[in-house]
């Protein structure tokens, strides 16, 4: 690995992008959240379970996961058309198959949980963004899981193993180029999605799993932290202090 | 009752020897999260209180719903759930005539029901039972479901507490939908606008007490007849000051009490 190796921000080798985590960004949603890496902005917004339409659609032995991915038109600095493209069709996809498992779907039977992402504003990773932002909304909507779902996208520039890609990285050209690697996992660091863009061989794709590791460790604990402050003060309701309060208030 | 807390999906409760209650399960010794929400543990056994997401019927509970549909037998209700809810002829007080359904129900009515089982199909309904049935007048408000505890209060105590001082009749389904219904529009909107303010307000303790002073202060004079002096001081500066002022005075107020008590909190820790 060259030792005089920089990125382009200064970032080490091992740091990501700041990370901004918010839930409850909607209010008509039933769960809803806003992850944002560096540039990178998603907003999620979960709706169900409730009733499948199309009825041939339903599922009577478990729950059924609707994805979409949307990349807003005013994301990019050259306006993208609207609408599905073949691109947000395949990611909505992807994003589904990588928070299925964590969704224990047959708690909810015949039923369907939509989740729509959308991204606001890009800059490389807006995969691995809005299935963060996903995973904290279905959280927030109340859905049974096993446990959230982080993900963050690892890549190989020449030949340095570096976490958190930007746009600016993904299009390195020196040497062997970019590879990125967009990977997520539960919080038990079971694997629920992995995709490969270039070339790397594998003593050093191990090396990028073990990264981002750690990279969707320190994910899961923005994640959680933001979850449990969108109550405020809720942390301190306890009935028993109420009556006590009462009673003071009463004598 | 214990102390609670916010948990996420995951996360680990408790460990030893403890029970796991609804929204969690039990791996190895260690009690694990399942759901979002707030933990609760009594006498050994944890369980989750959800504090979001979308209304789960249960038997017994009353709901209000809008009919959707007429079917041969009965009605096909939308309750704001999941499951699919369904009203059948036989389990309406009264004589109906297979052909004229709509002479009890039509599409678009709303009723109060009371749900009578919950099974794989969907959920059945009954309204064979006192203050069940079609509502006729009033207004129907949408609240977040997870918070009808809160606005009813230990045993009916926040509800009262609301009927009391707008002189409205108030039904809380367990789904969310709030029917109220009183002699006066004003009253209405009153008894709207004060569960809001609990909805909004639902963490905070002591809320009854806060709900009494947001009453002091919001209440137009017309209905203070029977109140106390001090009621009637803060009447008379309503009539003063204009309204839409004095509610943004009384939101500042309420702020400001709230900061202070949370301060006293704070002291006492």
């Amino acid at each position: 690995m060259a030792k005089n190796f920089k990125r382009p921000d200064g970032r080490k080798n091992n740091e990501h992008r700041p990370i901004k985590a918010k839930v409850g960004i909607i209010p008509n949603a039933d769960g809803s959240a806003m992850f944002s890496t560096g540039d990178t902005i998603a907003i999620a917004a979960v709706y169900g379970p409730r009733q499948m339409h199309p009825q041939h659609k339903q599922d009577p032995e478990k729950g059924v996961l609707r994805c979409t991915y949307t990349m807003n038109s005013f994301s990019v600095s050259d306006r993208i058309r609207p609408g599905p493209s073949r691109r947000s069709m395949e990611i909505g996809k992807i994003t589904q198959w990588a928070l299925e498992p964590a969704v224990m779907l047959e708690k909810f039977p015949s039923t369907v949980v939509d989740v729509h992402i959308n991204i606001i504003q890009a800059d490389a990773g807006t995969r691995c963004a809005g299935i963060n932002a996903a995973s904290m909304a279905l959280a927030h909507a109340g859905i049974p899981m096993k446990g959230l779902i982080s993900s963050i996208s690892v890549g190989k520039l020449d030949k340095n193993v570096v976490v958190d890609l930007s746009k600016e990285e993904e299009d390195f050209e020196e040497g062997e180029g970019a590879t990125d690697i967009p990977i997520s996992m539960t919080s038990d660091k079971e694997l629920t999605h992995i995709q490969l863009d270039g070339k790397i061989d594998k003593k050093q794709l191990k090396e990028a799993i073990k990264l981002a590791e750690e990279a969707c460790e320190e994910i899961k604990k923005i994640q959680t932290k933001a979850l449990k402050e969108s109550l405020g003060n809720e942390e301190s309701v306890d009935e028993d202090k109420d009556k006590d309060k009462n009673k003071e208030k009463s004598e | 009752m214990g102390k609670r807390k916010v948990v996420v999906p995951g996360e680990v409760i408790a460990e030893g020897d403890k029970l796991p209650g609804e929204g969690t399960k039990k791996k190895g010794k260690q009690i694990i999260a399942m759901r979002y929400g707030l933990a609760d543990e009594s006498a050994k056994l944890i369980k989750i209180i959800p504090l979001s997401g979308v209304y789960h019927p249960r038997r017994g509970n009353m709901v209000i719903g809008k009919v959707d549909e007429l079917t041969f037998n009965g009605w096909r209700v939308d309750i704001d759930a999941a499951e699919s809810a369904f009203l059948s002829l036989t389990e309406v007080p009264r004589f109906v005539n297979k052909n004229n359904l709509e002479e009890v129900m039509d599409i678009g009515d709303v009723a109060v029901f009371k749900i009578q089982g919950v099974n794989k199909r969907g959920v059945d309904l009954t309204i064979k039972s006192r203050s069940l049935g079609k509502i006729d007048e009033g207004i129907i408000i949408k609240i977040n479901s997870n918070k009808v505890p809160r606005v009813i209060g230990k045993e009916g105590s926040m509800i009262k507490l609301i009927k009391e001082n707008t002189g409205c009749n108030i039904t809380v389904g367990q789904n969310g939908l709030v029917w109220i219904k009183g002699d006066k529009i004003d009253n209405e909107l009153l008894a709207k606008k004060a569960i809001i303010f609990v909805t909004k307000k639902s963490f905070i303790s002591g809320l009854t007490e806060e709900v009494e002073k947001w009453f002091e202060e919001n209440k137009p004079s017309q209905t203070k007849a029977s109140k106390t002096e001090t009621k009637t001081k803060s009447s008379e500066k309503a009539k003063k000051s204009e309204k839409s002022e004095e509610s943004k005075e009384s939101e500042k107020k309420n702020e400001e009490d709230n900061d202070k008590k949370e301060n006293k909190k704070e002291k006492k820790k």
